[in-house]
Parts: C-alpha cells; structure tokens; sequence
C-alpha cells in the first residue's frame, strides 16, 4: 500500500515542488507527455498525484491524498478549522507571498487598522454602505478584520486583477497576495502598518482525516526520513 | 438525540402562552434578502448565515432570526401598541467540529410599545421568567443604556464620544480608545507625525502628493479627516478619575438594587449619568410591581456587550447553571435605534426576547432524569 501526494500540476510551483523533493532524494517526473497529468517518483513507496493548487486544500480535507504541496494561505483559506484537518510536515522555503490589506496611497490619514475603522464609519455615513474591501480570501480577512474590531466595512468578491478595482470604483481597499510590492504601488496602493493578514509558503501538508493503517504510516516515515535527512 | 415533534410541542405551547398575554402570531420567510441583514449586522452575519443565491433577487440568506422580519413588517403599518409572537427554524453555520446544531427553533415575543419604556421592560421580562420558571434558569440583566450614557456624560469631544459609542459592543477596541483618550497609550506615530506635518504644509498638497485620487473616497473627505485628527490631538484627554468611574461601571456586578446604588454612587462623578439610573430605578420599580424577585436578579454591566450590536437598553439572558457549554436558553433587550434604521425615518421604542425551546427541553429533562 502506498500513500498518495498531491502537488501542484503546473507552473514555477510544480517545478519547485519536483526540485525539492529531488534535493532529498524523492526523484519526481511527469509520465508520458507534458499534458498528461500523471506522474511516478522514485525513491519511496508514493503515488504523485498531480492537481491543481487550488485543489489540492479540499483533497487534503478530504482525506482522499494523505499529503499535500499547496500555498499555506489556500488551506487557511479553504478548510475551516483547517488545523483540526491538516498538519504540517514541512516549510518549504519558496512559494513567499503575503496576504495584506492595502488602501490607496492617497489617503495619507490611514496608516493602520484603527485608520481604516474609523474612515470605514465616514465613508458609512457619507455613502450610505460600508466601505468596500475586494478580495478572494474571505474567511482570512473576516476572521482578522473581526479580531481587530473593524466594523462598518463588507467584502465584495474579486477572483483576479484585485488591485485594479480600486480605480474601477468597485472597492475601496483591497486584501490580496503579494510578493514584492511591485502590483500594489503600480495601482496607487500601500499596505496598511498592521495589514499583513498571513505570510504564506508553499506547505507540504498531511490530512489527518486520510487512511492511515500501518502500511502507510511506514511509507508516511520514509518521507519524512528522507525529509529530515536534507 | 433530537426529538423534533416534543421540539415542536414545547414550541406550540411556548407560543400559546405568548398569545395569552396578548401577541398577534407572526411568520415571516424562510429566505430574506441578504443586503438588509449585510447592513445591519456588517459581514460577521455572514460568517454566521447560510447566504444562497438567487438569480433574479441576488444574495438571500437562510432566517438568522426573527427580529428584522417582525421590525419591517411592525414598520409597514402595525396598531400601536403591538405585540407579537412567533415560532419558526432559524440556520446559523457552527464552527467546525462544533455538536451545537445549526438549524433550530426560535419562538419570539416582541413588544412595540411607545409609552413607559420601563413597564414595557418589565413586562417582556416578567413573561419570559415565569414561563420558564419550572426550568430553574439563571437570570442575568444589564443595560446598554447605562454605558452609552455613561459614555456620553464623559467631559471629551462629540467625536470621541461617537468613536466610544459604536465600539461598546467590541471591548477590546473599546479599552484600546480609552487608552488613548486619557492618554495612557501613546497616539500611533504615523498619525502623531500627519498632524505635526500639516501644521506646517497645506493638505490638499500632502493628499496629492501621497497619489491620484482613485475610488469614491475624495480628496476632500481625506482632508476632512485630517482636520479631525488635528482637532482630536489637540483635545484634553478624558480626566482620570472619569475613565476610572468608567471601569467601575464596566466591570458592575451585583443583584439590581446594590447595582442601582453603586451606579447613583458613580453618578456623582458622572452627573450626565443621572437620567440613565432613575430610568434604571424605575424598572426595578417596575419589575418588582410585575411580581419579580428583584433582590435575588443580577445585574452585570457588560451583559450584552459581546453579543449582537442592536441592543442598546434593557438586556437579559436566562442560562442553565453549572452549563457553560450551552448557549443561553433565552435571551432579550430593548433595540429602539434598530427600528429607527429600517423604519425609514420612523421608529418606535421596541423590546423582546426569544426562546430555544430544544435547550429549554434539554435543561429540563436532564433535570428531571
């Protein structure tokens, strides 16, 4: 019997992903051709699964791959209660993006979440609706907004191009992924003092919630041997 | 474990006792429109409801409870005084892992009552105490209306006292303002250097400076705010002994009439309170004319505060004792600024409660077991 590892399926995140492992000792490779999501590894008693990093929280949660390669911010974001579900093995070191609240670079009055309350109970009064926060990662910046005590504000959804709906006039701030800054200040924007939400890495997760008998615990410690031995 | 039809029985006959003291039975939808609820009760409702959508009428959410349908509908052209009574399934999401279940009845009692706020208190609390009398519940009171007149009879600016007001129900922001008001925490260095900057330089230069104008929020509002930072370091912190007379009422716990003595106590530091405590003398006055036990009712200041936003009077809970992992069996308060909002311009001073007939059920049988 052998474990299943999800990883990422495509891009700089797949690649990093099959570099890591290699670097100890787990040699990983797409069977057949570039579009066929299969793959073998070498090395240890597991069967790659190659899915989508979007994916691959819901798998976990599921139970249905006993281990993981997706971004820390998609499994907070997408399994509740996500570390009753998962556990992490593993900090990969690359995949660096923070999750962060940023509000036009205009308004000089608001430097930090206290800033943002109380221009969120203005912007209420004069508007007539509560200021507007675009973003994907809603239960991460609800949770943190909340435990802040920001009031008076509603998330609106954006699924892509969340830096550009300040201009458009669809939101007032956004909470979004960045790695550099670089997407923000194009937009006119800056991170607020105290906006970084959560600092996410690429996680080799194990779901708790997956069949784990005595044949896979030992494959589950090969990995981890070889993990540790790097 | 649930046993829905006695649910439903015990529902039934919480309900006909409401309608004996006087209430129109109410229904109202399973499904509301979500934009009212979003704006009433800001996005941790929506952590809380279930919210499905509907592609002609957009986002609608599962009932989260009662008091919006029967407020809008009392609103629409109810008689006056108005009392009302209901019993249906509310949906709440649980945390993960959680046994509490997310789909339960509510049975309501809700009174419109323009004249005699105090009596109308007491009325609501009177009937829900003694048709929950056999469970012997802990009852538990408070006043929002002692903290936001507490709030407003501090010697400080109309803005911070309207800052204090809307943070009430988010104790922790609300220590973190009165830190800064009395000057015990430091102003954030971002904003203490804003305000010595624009002392020497012109706003509308240092907004522009900062970037293009992008979003609804205009230059003008920024420099708005600017202004009032300036005003706000510029205003005297809130003096000691008032924010310590504060913490004392915050932190109040004792049976009502000690409570109302202390809190005549603190209003000889805090002369604005005086009004708010007769009208607290009073409904003790008045609750001991509806027949309650007035020496043996606790009175907690911060009751209420952590709960949802639209209490701002009378509060009250009913727990089963020694079981602090059930939520309250019953629960109620006073909400006059919440019929001010969706009435539209008009309002009308309102207080009730509801009922979780399956914990009353629960405390009951386990009690008799």
């Amino acid at each position: 019997m052998t474990i299943r590892l999800g990883v990422p399926s495509k891009g700089r995140l797949m690649d990093k992903t099959f570099a890591w492992f290699a670097d100890r000792g787990l040699d990983m490779r797409r069977s057949g051709s570039e579009r066929e999501y299969a793959a073998e590894v070498a090395g240890a008693d597991v069967e790659l699964m190659l899915l989508s990093a979007g994916e691959i929280p819901r798998e976990l949660a599921a139970g249905r791959i006993h281990l993981g390669v997706t971004g820390s911010d998609l499994v907070q974001e997408r399994i509740p209660a996500w570390d009753q579900a998962v556990e992490v093995v593993a900090q990969m070191g690359f995949g660096h993006a923070d999750l962060v609240i940023a509000v036009p670079a205009c308004w000089v009055d608001v430097a930090t979440l206290d800033d943002l309350d109380v221009v969120a109970a203005a912007f209420r009064a004069r508007h007539g609706f509560r200021l507007r926060i675009a973003t994907k990662y809603h239960r991460l910046v609800r949770d943190f907004l909340r435990e802040a005590g920001v009031a008076d504000y509603q998330l609106v959804d954006s699924q892509g191009a969340t830096e550009g709906t300040v201009a458009h006039g669809t939101a007032e701030a956004i909470a979004d992924i960045t790695s550099t800054g670089e997407t923000l200040r194009a937009n006119h924007l800056k991170i607020l003092d105290d906006g970084l939400i959560h600092r996410s890495e690429a996680t080799l997760f194990r779901a708790r919630g997956a069949a784990w008998g005595a044949a896979e615990r030992a494959a589950l410690d090969q990995v981890i041997g070889l993990i540790d031995g790097a | 474990m649930t046993d829905k039809p006695a649910i439903r029985a015990e529902a039934a006959r919480l309900a006909a006792y409401f309608e004996a003291a006087g209430a129109l039975p109410f229904e109202a939808d399973l499904l509301l429109p979500a934009d009212t609820l979003l704006d009433l009760y800001g996005e941790d409702i929506r952590a809380r409801a279930y919210v499905t959508h509907d592609p002609d009428r957009g986002e609608m959410m599962l009932r989260p409870d009662f008091t919006v349908p029967v407020v809008q509908r009392h609103m629409a052209g109810g008689a006056e005084p108005a009392r009302y009574t209901y019993a249906g399934e509310v949906f709440r999401t649980q945390a993960a892992g959680s046994n509490r279940p997310s789909e339960y009845l509510q049975v309501g009692y809700e009174l419109f009552r323009r004249d005699d706020p105090v009596a109308a208190d007491a009325e609501v609390f009177a009937l829900f105490s003694e048709v929950l009398s056999p469970a012997g519940l802990r009852a538990v009171t408070g006043d929002i209306g002692i903290l936001l007149a507490a709030i407003d009879s501090l010697t400080t600016t109309d803005a911070r006292k309207a800052a204090l007001r809307r943070h009430v129900w988010r104790p922790r922001r609300f220590r973190a303002l009165i830190d800064r008001y009395t000057g015990r925490a430091p102003v954030p260095p971002a904003r203490a250097a804003l305000v010595e900057t624009v002392q020497a330089r012109d706003a509308a230069t240092l907004i522009a400076e900062g970037g293009p104008e992008i979003g609804l929020r205009s230059a003008a509002d920024i420099a708005a705010r600017i202004e009032a930072l300036a005003e706000d370091a510029a205003a005297p912190p809130i003096p000691a002994a008032e924010a310590e007379v504060l913490g004392v009422i915050l932190s109040l716990k004792a049976a009502l009439p000690d409570a109302c003595e202390q809190l005549r106590d603190a209003s000889v530091d805090l002369p604005g309170l005086s009004p708010a405590v007769e009208t607290f003398a009073a409904r003790i006055a008045a609750l001991d004319d509806a027949g309650i036990d007035v020496a043996g009712l606790p009175f907690e200041a911060s009751y209420g505060r952590t709960t949802m936003e639209y209490y701002d009077g009378f509060v009250f809970g009913f727990l089963a004792e020694g079981r602090a992992d059930l939520p309250p069996v019953a629960t109620g308060g006073r909400y006059d600024a919440l019929t001010r909002i969706l009435g539209g311009g008009r309002s009308i001073p309102a207080v009730g409660g509801v009922i979780r007939p399956e914990l009353l059920r629960r405390v009951m049988t386990e009690a008799t077991a």
